[in-house]
C-alpha cells in the first residue's frame, strides 16, 4: 500500500512539475499507475465496485488536480472508471444468469445462448445503459438485441465476456479486479498501438502527388505520413516549424530522413503556403464533446487559414485524448502559459522587464500559451485509432467509452 | 554599367511593349511620367511600378526655384504638418490612390503648368536623340570620363542591340507612319516626329524609340482627341512581367552581367523556381574586398547595396530614403561625360545603380516607385539648366520627395490614424512598421492611454527592436509570437499594420504573418488598419504571394536568431536542407490574403554539410 501511495505521488509531483509531456506519454503513465493502484487495492467483500470506483476517483481527483491541463490524465482515470462499471456489470450478469442456468446447461462457452433466458434480470440493467447512451451505429447494424449488445460494446467486452463465464464458479471477489485488471491492460495496449492504427488509414486520405501540410512535431503525424509513404505514394509535405519550440525542424529532419520530400515555413508562411496545400494533418492535444480541439498553440491560426482555402483540416487523436468535457472558454481555462524565455532572451530584456518597478505592474508582457483551441467547425475530420469520424460525431464516441457518471470526476469525489 | 544590360535582356521581348508606352502621353499631353516610362530601359523590370505622377504643385516649385527648394521642402514639412496638411493630407492621399489605381481614366486635375513645358520637352527629346546618334561612335572610341559607362557596355551589349534594333525600327517607321498622316490631317509638329524616325534609325534602340512615339503621338492625340487612346492607354498599363528565375535562358544572361555574384541555392524549392534561391554569406565578404575596385557603381551606392545585402537597413521607407540618398551623393559627384547629355547620361548611370541594387535584394515597390519619380524628374530637366543648376534641382527634387512623399506622408498617416485610438484601447502589431511605431509613439506623447501587443515570428524577430524602443518610451507591452495570436486577440481592439504596397485590386502587400494577424483579427471582429503610405502604392495585381515575392536567405533561420546551442543544432542537423525565405505576405482587405517575406526551407533528402 504505501508502495503504491508513493508511486501516486511521484506521478503527481513530475505532473506538477511538468515533467511528462505528451498526451500519450501521460496517458500510458497514468493507466499504468491505475493498474497497480487497482492491483493492491484490498477490496472488501461486499460492494466492491463501488469501493474500488471510489479509491480509484480518489486517486484520479488527485492526478488531474496535479495537471487540470492534461485532459489525458482525467480521460484516462475515466476510461478505467467505466471499465470497472463495465466489468461488474457484467459480472452481476454472468452471475444471474449463472444461477438461472444452472439447471439447464453447463456449456460455458455459449454465450448466446445464455443471454436470452437471463432477459428477464439484464434487460433492466441494460435499459438502463441504454438510457445514458443511444444505439451506437455497430448495434443498428448488427442484428443483436441491444441487451446483448450493450456489454459488448465495451473495450473489454469480448474478454470479460468469456472470463464472466467462469464467474459462477470461482470467487466473485477476486474475479472482479482480475477482470478489471486484464481490461486496463487492455487499454494500456491500446493506448500504445494507437499510432499505429491510425497509420493503417493514411492511405485512405492521401494520395499521390498531395501537398500536406503540418504544425510542429508529433509522433502520430510522422507515422501516418510514413505509413503513407511506405505504401509507395509519393507526396510533398510542408512543415511549420511551430514556433516557440520549433518541433518542426525535428520532424522535418525526421521526415527527410524517411525520404519524403519535405519543407520546412515559418509559421507565419503558412497563409502563404496554405494556397497550394491539398490537406492539413495535424495532432491534438485534447479533443473536446463537442468536437472541438485543444491542439498545439498556432493551429487555431492554421486551421482558420485551411478553412479560408477550403482546404481540408485534419485531425490526428488516439482514443485516449478523447475527453468527455465541454470547452467553456478553452482558450483560457484549458491553456497554459509556459515561461517566457522561450521567446526573449532575459539577458536581453533584463531592463526593460525591470522597468515598471516603480509602478508595480510590469510594463512588458510576455505571452507564451502551450495551446489553441480550435473550434469545431474548421474541423473537417478525426482521424482515430478506431476510423474516421466527424466533428459532431465525437458525442457518440465518448458515450461508448465513458459511462456518464464518471463525467465530473472531481466534483463527486469531493463532495 | 554592366548591370545596367541586365534587366533589358532580362525582358527582351519588351521592347515591343516599350513601345506601347508612348501612348500614355495622350490622355493627357500634360502628364508628366510617360516619357520616363519609356526612356528607362530597366524601370520597366524593376518593378512594373507606376510612380503617381509628382503633385503638380510640386513639379512647379522644382521648376521654378530649383536651387531653393532643399531648404524650402525642409520647412515646408514642418509647417505642412501642422494647419496645411490638414487640408493637404486628405488630398494627397486620395490623390495618390486614384492615381495609380485608376490610371486610365486619365488625369483629370492636371493643370496646365504643364503644357508649357511639353514643347521643350519634346525638343529636349529630339536633341537628346541627336545626342544619341552621336553616342555610339563616342562609346566605341570610348572617352576618358566616363570610364564605366562604355566600357563594359560593349562586350555583351552590341549584338543583341542589333536584333532589338531592326525590331524597334520597324515600329518606328510604323509609329512615325502613323503618326505623319495623323500630322497631315491637321497641322502638325512634323519636326518631332521626324526627329523621332531620324533617331531611332540611329542605333540605341530602346530609348529612342518611346521618345519618338511619344512625340508622334502626342501629336497625333492633339489632332485626333484621343479616338484611340482607351486601347493604348490599357495596353500601356500593363505592368511588366517580372524576371522568372525558372526561365534558364535570361537567368544565364542576367548571371553574366550582375555584379554580385550570388550563389545559387544548391537545393531548390520547386514550387519557388519562379523566384531566385540564393545562399547566404558568400556574397557578402566577395563584395566587400571589391569595394575599391568598383568602376561602374558609385562608392555611396554600393555602401547601401552591401547593407541591404547584409540585412543592415530594411523596411520599406528606411531602404527608400538610404538609397535615394545614394543616389544623392551620386549626382553631386556626377559630371556628364564629354559630347554627353545629362539627361540621358545620368539616366543611364541610376539605371546602373538599379541593377547593382536589385542583384543585392530585389527592390521594393516602394523603391521602385522613387526610382520613377527621379527618372521623371531627371527627363524633365530643363535643357537650358547647366550641369550644377541640374545636379542642384535634381537633389533637391530627391530631398522634396524624402520629405513629402515619405516623411510628410508619415506624419499625415499618423496623424489620420491616431484619431482611432482611444483611451483603454488594446492594440496589437506586428513585426516592426516604422509607420505604425510613429503612431504609437505619437499616441503616447498626446498622453491616450492603451496597451501595445507585439506579435513577432522568426526569422527576422523585428518585433523585439520595436518592443524595446516601445518599452523604453514607457507603453506598455505585451510580447507574443504569431502562433498565439488568436490567444491574445481576445483582449485586443485594434490591429495596426504595415504595409509594403497595397496594390490596385486592393491586396495589401506586407511583411510574411501579416495575413495571419489579420485573418484571425477578423475572425474575431476586430478591426484591421493598415498604414501605408501613398507613395507605395501600386497599379500591379497579384492574388497569393507564391507568384510573386521575395525570398529571404535560407540561413536567416538560424543565424543570429537562435541562442547559440540551436544555432549549433541546426547546423549540425540541418545541414544541406532546402530552405527557403518567402519575403512577404498579400491579402485583400476584406479577406486578406497574400504576404511577403517569409520563410521557406525545404529539407531534402539530400544531406550536405552547412558550415556556418
Amino acid at each position: 500500500m504505501p508502495d503504491v501511495h508513493s508511486l501516486v505521488n511521484e506521478f503527481v509531483i513530475k505532473l506538477k512539475k511538468r515533467k511528462i509531456e505528451g498526451s500519450k506519454a501521460t496517458a500510458k503513465l497514468t493507466v499504468e499507475l491505475l493498474r497497480s493502484f487497482i492491483s493492491q487495492q484490498r477490496l472488501p467483500h461486499s460492494n466492491q465496485a463501488a469501493a474500488l470506483i471510489d479509491a480509484v476517483k480518489a486517486v484520479g481527483e488527485k492526478l488531474i488536480a496535479a495537471n487540470p491541463v492534461e485532459l489525458a490524465v482525467g480521460n484516462v482515470v475515466r476510461r478505467v472508471l467505466h471499465i470497472i462499471r463495465e466489468e461488474d456489470l457484467s459480472l452481476a450478469t454472468a452471475a444471474v444468469g449463472g444461477l438461472s442456468l444452472a439447471a439447464e446447461s453447463d456449456d460455458e462457452d455459449d454465450i448466446d445462448r445464455d443471454d436470452h433466458p437471463v432477459l428477464s434480470a439484464t434487460a433492466v440493467a441494460a435499459a438502463a445503459r441504454n438510457a445514458l447512451r443511444p444505439p451506437s451505429l455497430q448495434t443498428l447494424l448488427e442484428d443483436i438485441p441491444h441487451s446483448a449488445a450493450a456489454p459488448h460494446t465495451s473495450s473489454s467486452g469480448g474478454d470479460s465476456e468469456g472470463k464472466s463465464k467462469s464467474a459462477d464458479k470461482n470467487s466473485v471477489t477476486r474475479k472482479l479486479k482480475h477482470n478489471v485488471i486484464e481490461a486496463v491492460n487492455e487499454l494500456i495496449q491500446e493506448i500504445s498501438t494507437c499510432h499505429e492504427q491510425i497509420a493503417e488509414q493514411a492511405v485512405e486520405h492521401i494520395h499521390q502527388n498531395e501537398v500536406i501540410l503540418t504544425l510542429g512535431s508529433s509522433r502520430t503525424v510522422m507515422e501516418f505520413l510514413c505509413a503513407a509513404k511506405e505504401k509507395k505514394r509519393s507526396f510533398r509535405v510542408f512543415v511549420a516549424e511551430g514556433a516557440p519550440r520549433y518541433q518542426g525542424h525535428a520532424l522535418a529532419k525526421e521526415l527527410a530522413a524517411r525520404g519524403l520530400q519535405t519543407t520546412v515555413i515559418t509559421d507565419s508562411a503558412v497563409f502563404a503556403m496554405i494556397s497550394r496545400v491539398n490537406m492539413v494533418i495535424v495532432r491534438a492535444h485534447a479533443v473536446m464533446a463537442n468536437g472541438g480541439v485543444i491542439a498545439p498553440v498556432g493551429l487555431n491560426m492554421v486551421a482558420l487559414a485551411a478553412q479560408r482555402h477550403a482546404v481540408p483540416f485534419v485531425v490526428l487523436a488516439g482514443v485516449h485524448k478523447l475527453c468527455p468535457l465541454y470547452p467553456h472558454n478553452p482558450e483560457v481555462l484549458l491553456n497554459e502559459l509556459k515561461s517566457p524565455s522561450e521567446l526573449l532572451d532575459f539577458g536581453e530584456f533584463s531592463d526593460c522587464l525591470d522597468f515598471g518597478s516603480g509602478t508595480g505592474s510590469p510594463l512588458l508582457h510576455v505571452v507564451n500559451p502551450v495551446f489553441d483551441y480550435v473550434p469545431p467547425n474548421l474541423v473537417s475530420l478525426f482521424i482515430t485509432d478506431t476510423g474516421g469520424h466527424n466533428p459532431s460525431y465525437v458525442y457518440r464516441l465518448i458515450a461508448d467509452y465513458y459511462s456518464a457518471d464518471d463525467l465530473v470526476v472531481r466534483r463527486k469525489s469531493a463532495s | 554599367m554592366d548591370p545596367r544590360r541586365v534587366p533589358r535582356t532580362v525582358i527582351d521581348p519588351k521592347v515591343r511593349q516599350v513601345g506601347f508606352f508612348a501612348p500614355a502621353g495622350p490622355p493627357d499631353p500634360t502628364s508628366s511620367s510617360p516619357p520616363v516610362l519609356g526612356i528607362s530601359p530597366s524601370g520597366n523590370s524593376l518593378s512594373p511600378v507606376m510612380i503617381p505622377p509628382p503633385r503638380h504643385l510640386s513639379t512647379e516649385l522644382s521648376r521654378n526655384i530649383p536651387i531653393a527648394a532643399p531648404r524650402a521642402a525642409d520647412s515646408s514639412i514642418h509647417v505642412g504638418s501642422y494647419n496645411p496638411s490638414e487640408f493637404l493630407s486628405p488630398s494627397a492621399t486620395t490623390d495618390f490612390s486614384e492615381d495609380p489605381l485608376s490610371p486610365r481614366l486619365g488625369r483629370r486635375g492636371s493643370s496646365g503648368n504643364f503644357t508649357s513645358s511639353l514643347p521643350s520637352g519634346g525638343f529636349e527629346m529630339a536633341v537628346a536623340n541627336q545626342n544619341n546618334g552621336v553616342k555610339l561612335p563616342t562609346d566605341v572610341r570610348d572617352g576618358g570620363a566616363n570610364m564605366e559607362v562604355p566600357k563594359e557596355k560593349k562586350p555583351t551589349g552590341e549584338k543583341p542591340l542589333k536584333e532589338k534594333t531592326t525590331k524597334a525600327e520597324r515600329r518606328a517607321i510604323q509609329e512615325a507612319q502613323r503618326a505623319a498622316k495623323a500630322a497631315a490631317k491637321g497641322e502638325g509638329n512634323k519636326t518631332s516626329a521626324a526627329a523621332g524616325v531620324n533617331s531611332a534609325n540611329m542605333g540605341k534602340p530602346v530609348k529612342p524609340v518611346p521618345q519618338k512615339k511619344d512625340n508622334s503621338l502626342v501629336a497625333a492625340s492633339e489632332k485626333k482627341g484621343g479616338d484611340r487612346q482607351p486601347d493604348k492607354d490599357r495596353k500601356k498599363d500593363v505592368p511588366h512581367p517580372r524576371m522568372q528565375f525558372d526561365d534558364e535562358n535570361r537567368v544565364e544572361k542576367a548571371k553574366k552581367r550582375s555584379v554580385v555574384k550570388q550563389t545559387e541555392a544548391r537545393n531548390r524549392v520547386e514550387l519557388f523556381r519562379h523566384l531566385p534561391q540564393y545562399e547566404h554569406g558568400t556574397r557578402l565578404s566577395d563584395l566587400e574586398s571589391k569595394f575599391f575596385e568598383l568602376d561602374s557603381v558609385h562608392p555611396a551606392v554600393y555602401k547601401v547595396g552591401l547593407r541591404y545585402l547584409a540585412g543592415d537597413i530594411s523596411g520599406g521607407n528606411a531602404r527608400c530614403i538610404a538609397m535615394l540618398q545614394a543616389f544623392q551623393e551620386s549626382i553631386k559627384d556626377y559630371s556628364t561625360p564629354p559630347e554627353k547629355s545629362l539627361i540621358r547620361d545620368l539616366t543611364t548611370k541610376i539605371n546602373g545603380y538599379v541593377s547593382y541594387l536589385i542583384e543585392c535584394r530585389p527592390l521594393s515597390i516602394s523603391m521602385g516607385n522613387a526610382i520613377r519619380f527621379l527618372k521623371t524628374s531627371i527627363a524633365h530637366l530643363p535643357l537650358n539648366l547647366s550641369e550644377t543648376e541640374a545636379k542642384t534641382s535634381l537633389i533637391s527634387d530627391i530631398d522634396r520627395f524624402i520629405s513629402e512623399k515619405i516623411i510628410l506622408a508619415d506624419k499625415v498617416i499618423v496623424k489620420h490614424a491616431v484619431t482611432k485610438i482611444r483611451d483603454g484601447d488594446v492594440l496589437l502589431t506586428y513585426g516592426s512598421s516604422s509607420a505604425v511605431e510613429m503612431l504609437l509613439l505619437h499616441a503616447h506623447e498626446l498622453g491616450k492611454q492603451f496597451r501595445v501587443v507585439i506579435v513577432d515570428s522568426r526569422p527576422k524577430l523585428e518585433g523585439q527592436k520595436l518592443l524595446r524602443r516601445l518599452v523604453g518610451k514607457g507603453i506598455s507591452c505585451t510580447y507574443t509570437h504569431i502562433n498565439a495570436v488568436s490567444y491574445v486577440m481576445h483582449e485586443v481592439t485594434r490591429v495596426f499594420l504595415g504595409a509594403s504596397s497595397v496594390l490596385s485590386n486592393g491586396t495589401v502587400y506586407s511583411r510574411v504573418g501579416t495575413a495571419c494577424v489579420a485573418m484571425v483579427a477578423h475572425q474575431f471582429h476586430v478591426p484591421v488598419l493598415i498604414c501605408c503610405e501613398a507613395y507605395k502604392f501600386h497599379e500591379r495585381v497579384q492574388l497569393d504571394s507564391i507568384c510573386s515575392n521575395e525570398l529571404g536567405m535560407k540561413s536567416y533561420l538560424w543565424i543570429g536568431l537562435f541562442v547559440p546551442k540551436m544555432a549549433a543544432y541546426l547546423a549540425s542537423n540541418f545541414c544541406g536542407c532546402y530552405y527557403i525565405l518567402l519575403q512577404a505576405i498579400l491579402m485583400r482587405f476584406q479577406e486578406f490574403l497574400v504576404e511577403w517575406k517569409s520563410i521557406f526551407w525545404m529539407v531534402g533528402p539530400v544531406v550536405r554539410i552547412y558550415d556556418p
